[in-house]
């Protein structure tokens, strides 16, 4: 059955990852679209970013040297990721609610980090785990993975909750987003019941995580945190098939659309792809179009349907 | 009180409308336009329209989509619907959008943190159908249905949607009931663009299906690249135009300016919205002044579409927006000019400068900028004469949402305006959190049937709420205003909206660009150049 166990996570994990990779691919691997970027982009120069400038406030911008701002960047993702500072300024009351649950998946995530770099160690390296260092990191990765759980079934909690009454959100509320909270509360409540209930007998939480690495099959878990490491683990490769795997598509969002200002400058690798594009062959419909399915882009665009019409 | 519509009532087969407006729950104004039973009443479409167009969305008819005569006529639709639908997202279709709108449809929460910030839906009194999530919430169910291939897994993720004509129709609506200004985009937590969607579905309808607002397209795009200008003037008749304005300029001014043609080399190729010439003359007459007196070697072109910056297909149609971008960087490749300056035009700057900047390749990538900015420059840098006391009359400033939110271009202005008029105060929210005027996205040339009632009394509600409050403390009809838009859409609209609410009559207020000021600052010209007239 342990040997089941480690299986289905390491399934899950499989699928996770190769889940996240194929829209990761699928949203990177799509053209380059026209511009659409949106105002404030934080890696504008300082004091333009501040009021949400771009570089078209400057006189003859295209002779200046381009400015990236990185640390404008860095700060706006780092406040953007850790604090959720969009919904902190659009949506208050449900920052309440979305910022402890996303905190405390953070937090999951690092305990379940934590706990497997000791785990490593153990094996690799028995003896640092010997003393200070063993004994700092059991109690952060406790300290952090209880905080998380309790931080994320909270939130998880307060999100169904609203999602149930709100009345603005029952004409959007769909019976996946229904599970997709109970997914996480019941997930999170089991693992953590499991863990606070596992019984004096049962093994700690680093010689589980041993077991999971070393695939020790003598490691004999407690019903209820199998169940909740199952639970996980389905979770885990469930996530990427919706809309909640919103952390690939985010980046994409902000640095390929939002803030996404690379101006075109002649010679440089936009135009080779522009050049591809533009062979593409539409086939929209409309007489105005006058695509066929044989011309491309190229030829498309310069056609004058109005002086076509004309003659 | 309107009953709250659901997304399945986009499908019902009857033709009332979703929705009636009433004015007691759309968003209050303020002083003196506080009173809900003073408003105008909304004028009915009448029973001949109803009869003849596609009106059962609300109480208005954008688009007037001619009613099918029979049910083959109406799947005929359906089906060139969805095959719009399948083109929309195929790289060789839509490569200009494809990455967004599929980030769009896949990752939206439902969170609806966008809807507080969408003037349409504040304004409505939060009417469920103008909530940016709605249309955005029916595409992506047709999406993962029809496009995805879903199944009963899908529908119970992603929600259940029942695709016939009544529905298509009112998507078409829908889809003009939006001003494309992208604030809902600048709040989502996700990155997900409510905006995108209507642009999409518009371009699907005319792509696709060949439907569009006759403005945009026949009188719009259309007429554009037959002649020359939306406005139907030709060369001839532009420099005509031209002719006369300089010379009314001059002896309005007292500076001798005559503007240039078709000049070779020239530092500048200028080019207005050709709307300002027949509408504002004083506009592109006030430009022809500040370049002479700075010295500035510019010119105009006469090529086709070369004289006139607008390009609607930014808000419809892929292909008739990169028609008409070729048209004006091929006007400026042949004069070999330095670089082409957008005059006060929002949708143009944006058009030009912004989304048309990677399809313009090669040698027609020639340097675009904002008008704003080389003003600046000129008033800044002492490059002409001004006294601010010619100024001395409140000032507020509209900030067009293609120049500010979606090109980054806030300040230049900002700074003009506080150094010529000491009396400038700013609208809350200004800036990149700017309201649309209302008239974005093609709304301002809209007047079929009854639309402008819409347009003025929804779209336009938050801004009319903003310049009333921007103006609170000097509500006093003897005190003339000053309402400066640097954008000929947006002054269209305001054209049009002030004088629905009678705040040029009973408050004084007047519209108008940002040039305009400047020369009306100028002391080498004679006083009094913005005329406090109605026009």
């Amino acid at each position: 059955m342990t040997i089941l166990l480690y299986g289905t996570i390491y399934a899950a994990l499989a699928a996770f990852l190769a889940a996240c990779l194929a829209r990761a691919v699928l949203y990177a691997r799509a053209p380059l679209h026209l511009r659409w970027e949106l105002y404030p982009v934080p890696h504008e120069e300082t004091r333009r970013a501040e009021h949400g400038g771009s570089y078209f406030e400057e006189l003859d911008w295209w002779i200046k040297p381009a400015q990236f701002n990185l640390l404008g960047e860095l700060k706006a993702m780092a406040a953007e990721i850790v604090f959720l500072k969009g919904l902190w300024e659009f949506n208050r009351k449900l920052w309440w609610r979305s910022f402890p649950f996303h905190f405390g998946l953070y937090l999951l995530i690092a305990a379940v980090l934590l706990l497997l770099l000791s785990a490593l160690l153990l094996i690799i390296a028995p003896g640092w785990m010997v003393g200070a260092l063993g004994t700092s990191l059991h109690w952060l990765y406790t300290l952090t993975g209880l905080a998380g759980a309790g931080l994320a079934v909270m939130g998880a909690l307060g999100l169904l909750y609203r999602r149930l009454t709100d009345q603005q959100l029952k004409t959007y509320t769909t019976p996946g987003d229904i599970l997709n909270l109970a997914f996480f509360i019941v997930t999170i409540g089991v693992l953590a019941a499991g863990y606070l209930f596992r019984g004096p007998a049962a093994p700690s939480t680093l010689t589980v995580a041993v077991g999971l690495v070393s695939f020790d099959s003598s490691v004999e878990i407690p019903g209820l945190l199998a169940a909740g490491l199952v639970l996980g683990a389905l979770l885990a490769a469930y996530i990427p098939l919706t809309h909640m795997s919103h952390f690939i598509a985010k980046y994409f969002t902000y640095h390929s659309v939002r803030w996404d200002d690379k101006p075109y400058l002649r010679g440089g690798n936009l135009g080779q792809k522009m050049a591809e594009y533009l062979t593409y062959r539409p086939t929209w419909a409309a007489p105005h179009i006058q695509a066929d399915g044989k011309k491309t882009w190229a030829e498309v665009v310069m056609i004058n349907p109005a002086q076509r019409v004309k003659k | 009180m309107t009953k709250k519509v659901k997304l399945d009532d986009m499908s019902r087969r009857d033709r009332e409308p979703l929705i009636h407006l009433d004015h007691e729950e759309l968003m209050r104004l303020p002083p003196p336009l506080d009173d809900p039973s003073e408003d105008r009443a909304f004028s009915p479409l009448s029973a001949q329209v109803r009869e003849k167009y596609e009106c059962s969305l609300d109480d208005t008819c954008a688009v007037s989509v001619p009613q099918p005569k029979t049910k083959e006529e109406e799947e005929e639709l359906v089906k060139k619907f969805l095959s719009g639908l399948d083109k929309l997202f195929t790289r060789e279709n839509n490569w200009t959008f494809l990455q967004p709108l599929l980030l769009t449809m896949e990752h939206c929460a439902r969170c609806q943190t966008c809807s507080q910030a969408c003037h349409i839906f504040e304004a409505s009194g939060n009417n469920e159908l103008y909530r940016p999530t709605y249309r955005s919430e029916i595409l992506r169910r047709l999406y993962f249905k029809h496009v995805k291939g879903g199944g009963l897994v899908s529908a119970w993720q992603h929600g259940q949607i029942t695709l016939n004509w009544p529905l298509v129709a009112r998507l078409i609506e829908l889809a003009y009931r939006c001003n494309l200004c992208r604030r809902c985009a600048q709040t989502c937590p996700i990155g997900a663009d409510n905006g995108l969607v209507a642009h999409e579905l518009r371009k699907l309808f005319s792509q696709e299906m060949g439907i569009a607002a006759k403005e945009l397209h026949d009188s719009g795009s259309m007429l554009q690249l037959k002649v020359g200008s939306s406005t139907g003037m030709n060369s001839v008749v532009v420099k005509d135009n031209l002719e006369f304005i300089d010379e009314d300029t001059s002896e309005k001014t007292g500076l001798e300016v005559k503007t240039p043609w078709d000049v070779e080399g020239a530092e500048v190729l200028l080019i207005h919205n050709a709307g300002e010439i027949l509408a504002w003359p004083e506009n592109p007459g006030a430009f022809a002044v500040i370049l002479t007196a700075a010295g500035i070697k510019w010119t105009l072109s006469s090529e086709l579409a070369g004289y006139d910056s607008i390009n609607y297909g930014v808000w419809y149609d892929d292909a008739q927006f990169a028609r008409v971008a070729l048209k004006h960087a091929e006007a400026a490749r042949k004069l070999r000019v330095k670089k082409i300056v957008l005059g006060e035009c929002g949708h143009a700057h944006k058009a030009l400068s912004v989304i048309a900047d990677r399809i313009l390749t090669g040698d027609l990538n020639i340097p675009r900028e904002s008008s704003m900015t080389l003003l600046r420059d000129i008033v800044m840098n002492g490059r002409i004469k001004l006294d601010p006391a010619r100024n001395d009359f409140p000032v507020t400033l509209h900030d067009p949402c293609n120049l500010v939110r979606l090109m980054g271009v806030v300040e230049p202005q900002r700074e003009i305006v506080r150094k010529i008029c000491p009396q400038f105060r700013e609208m809350e929210p200004h800036g990149v959190d700017n309201y649309c005027c209302g008239g974005g996205s093609g709304f301002a040339i809209m007047s079929g049937h009854n639309f402008p009632d819409w347009r003025f009394q929804v779209a336009g509600r938050k801004k009319i709420e903003q310049i009333l409050n921007a103006f609170s403390d000097c509500l006093d009809p003897s005190i003339p205003k000053y309402l400066c838009a640097p954008c000929s859409n947006c002054k269209g609209q305001f054209r049009d909206m002030l004088a629905y609410y009678g705040l040029w009559e009973n408050q004084r207020i007047l519209y108008g660009g940002l040039v305009e000021l400047i020369v009306n600052a100028m002391t080498d010209v004679k006083p009094g150049f913005i005329e406090w007239e109605w026009r």
